[in-house]
């Protein structure tokens, strides 16, 4: 579904993406992990079109991204860090992205509207809601047009346990409808149960791109976070996956 | 288009800002008519505090409006919707609801007190300049990445443009004071929006006879239909070029 094609692109002096090559079809779950800074939203700003690549090629469904913008009707975008017109009404914000998509009452999925009771908050601006309850906003909205794409952009940091889990349980659901869904995230162990395959960036570079169960195989691993370090290992000096992990452990302990 | 549009003045309107502006011209407007026996002084007033006032507000107003809806803007970034699209909307919204600010407050009290030419032709310059400083002001902001930036650049065209501008003609003509430039003026007054909405109303009003023998070949030039047309033209350019910059930068932006 997404193809991208020796992608590059500079900030100035840092190099976010650097040459990389992937392809994302559909009915997959795939994991963008890497350090902070390692070029993740860069690459999912990209396929959105709101970074401007300097080298390489972006399809989405076998077209090329080229300014013309009727290819993310078929994407759901959840951002890091949700920004809304502050004077808005949750409710507006709904109404508003129906109007502005066209989209017909049927098509629509309110099924995390519902399940995150957004409906109680409706009349509420934007500005007065806490960070979680932003990021509940953002994740209906990404899901509400029922898009072939989903795009989630750490979508469970800074939600509680529970709306977390109900979120994870959103995305094994969408996962079986044979949909695309490219997710980023720090937190390795929220992966494992949805994640089929595992794409690792370091500055920008791709360091590997795998199937989830041939990783598990050559490592031996059934935990993705033990697995992922037991191949950073044999390949770089300084692995972050290793540093994450003892932490990890540390706190179990 | 429209549908975007409506959201963006739907926004503005909340924030009262516009409605402060019109309550402000009209007030003004209102009060120079009642103060002045004549109403020739009043309009000659008006015109010298709309030529400071419309640029200014319409500059520092886009600039902050722009900024303050990044977070509107970037929502839609991520929508089947193109970036032209969205930055039209942007304009169009902020465009009407000023032209519409001027237009109450300055247009429906100068069509009572003065339904004359010159009335028409300063209700024509205000609009003008509305689209004008708008246009110049997304140009700036969208080139400036942070707000403050931005507030600044835009303050500083506008302080090139209303008092500036004049100086350094001014100072041309001293120094050239020998040899005939009226065509050059004519030339460098269409250099400067304001400066072309001056000339262009002035001439219309009684005191274009003091202006002497310059002031006769403006009168010949501005009161004919090709002047009209000329001013009307180059308003638009001045209003259309930097608009059309500003989706060329932000075409190309990363947001």
């Amino acid at each position: 579904m997404i193809r991208i094609e020796n992608i590059s692109k500079g900030f100035k002096k840092l190099q976010a993406l650097d040459h990389v090559s992937a392809r994302f079809d559909r009915g997959k779950v795939i994991s963008l992990i890497g350090p902070n800074g390692s070029g993740k939203t860069t690459l999912i700003k990209c396929i959105l079109g709101m970074v401007k690549p300097k080298k390489g090629k972006i399809f989405v469904n076998e077209v090329q991204i080229n300014g013309d913008p009727c290819y993310r009707k078929n994407i759901g975008y959840m951002p890091q860090i949700g920004r809304y017109p502050d004077n808005m009404k949750v409710g507006q914000l709904f109404t508003m992205m129906k109007n502005v998509r066209n989209a017909s009452e049927n098509d629509l999925d309110t099924d995390l509207i519902v399940k995150f009771n957004l409906v109680a908050i409706f009349d509420k601006p934007m500005r007065t809601l806490s960070g979680g309850t932003r990021q509940k906003v953002s994740a209906a909205l990404a899901f509400y047009f029922n898009p072939g794409i989903l795009i989630l952009d750490e979508p469970t940091a800074g939600l509680d346990p529970l709306s977390s889990e109900i979120l994870k349980d959103k995305i094994i659901a969408e996962k079986k409808k044979n949909k695309l869904i490219l997710i980023t995230s720090h937190i390795l162990s929220d992966l494992d149960d949805f994640a089929t395959d595992i794409m690792y960036l370091q500055e920008g570079k791709l360091q590997f791109f795998k199937n989830i169960e041939t990783l598990r195989k050559e490592t031996g691993e059934p935990k993705l976070g033990k697995a992922i370090a037991k191949i950073m290992k044999s390949q770089l000096q300084k692995s972050w996956v290793d540093d994450v992990l003892n932490i990890e452990t540390e706190n179990e302990e | 288009m429209m549908k975007l549009s409506k959201y963006v003045l739907y926004d503005i309107l909340r924030s009262k800002v516009v409605l402060a502006y019109t309550l402000f011209l009209f007030v003004i407007s209102i009060s120079l008519f009642r103060m002045e026996e004549n109403n020739g002084k009043a309009m000659l007033s008006l015109l010298n505090i709309i030529l400071i006032v419309v640029p200014l507000i319409s500059m520092v107003f886009s600039t902050i409006h722009y900024y303050n809806s990044y977070e509107f803007i970037e929502l839609m970034l991520a929508q089947p919707m193109s970036r032209t699209r969205i930055l039209l909307s942007e304009y169009s919204g902020v465009a009407l609801s000023l032209i519409s600010a001027f237009f109450i407050g300055v247009g429906v009290p100068v069509l009572i007190f003065s339904p004359d030419p010159i009335g028409l032709a300063m209700i024509f310059t205000g609009c003008a300049l509305t689209l004008v400083f708008t246009s110049i002001a997304f140009w700036a902001s969208v080139k400036a990445r942070d707000k403050a930036r931005g507030i600044g650049f835009a303050l500083l065209l506008w302080f090139y443009f209303a008092l500036i501008y004049d100086g350094l003609i001014l100072l041309i003509l001293f120094t050239f004071s020998d040899y005939p430039l009226e065509k050059l003026t004519l030339v460098l007054s269409a250099l400067n929006p304001v400066d072309l909405g001056r000339i262009f109303i002035m001439l219309k009003m009684d005191v274009s006879a003091l202006m002497g023998y310059t002031g006769a070949l403006y009168q010949d030039f501005f009161g004919s239909f090709k002047g009209m047309l000329f001013t009307t033209i180059i308003m638009l350019l001045w209003a259309i070029i930097p608009l059309f910059g500003a989706i060329r930068t932000f075409n190309k932006k990363d947001l």
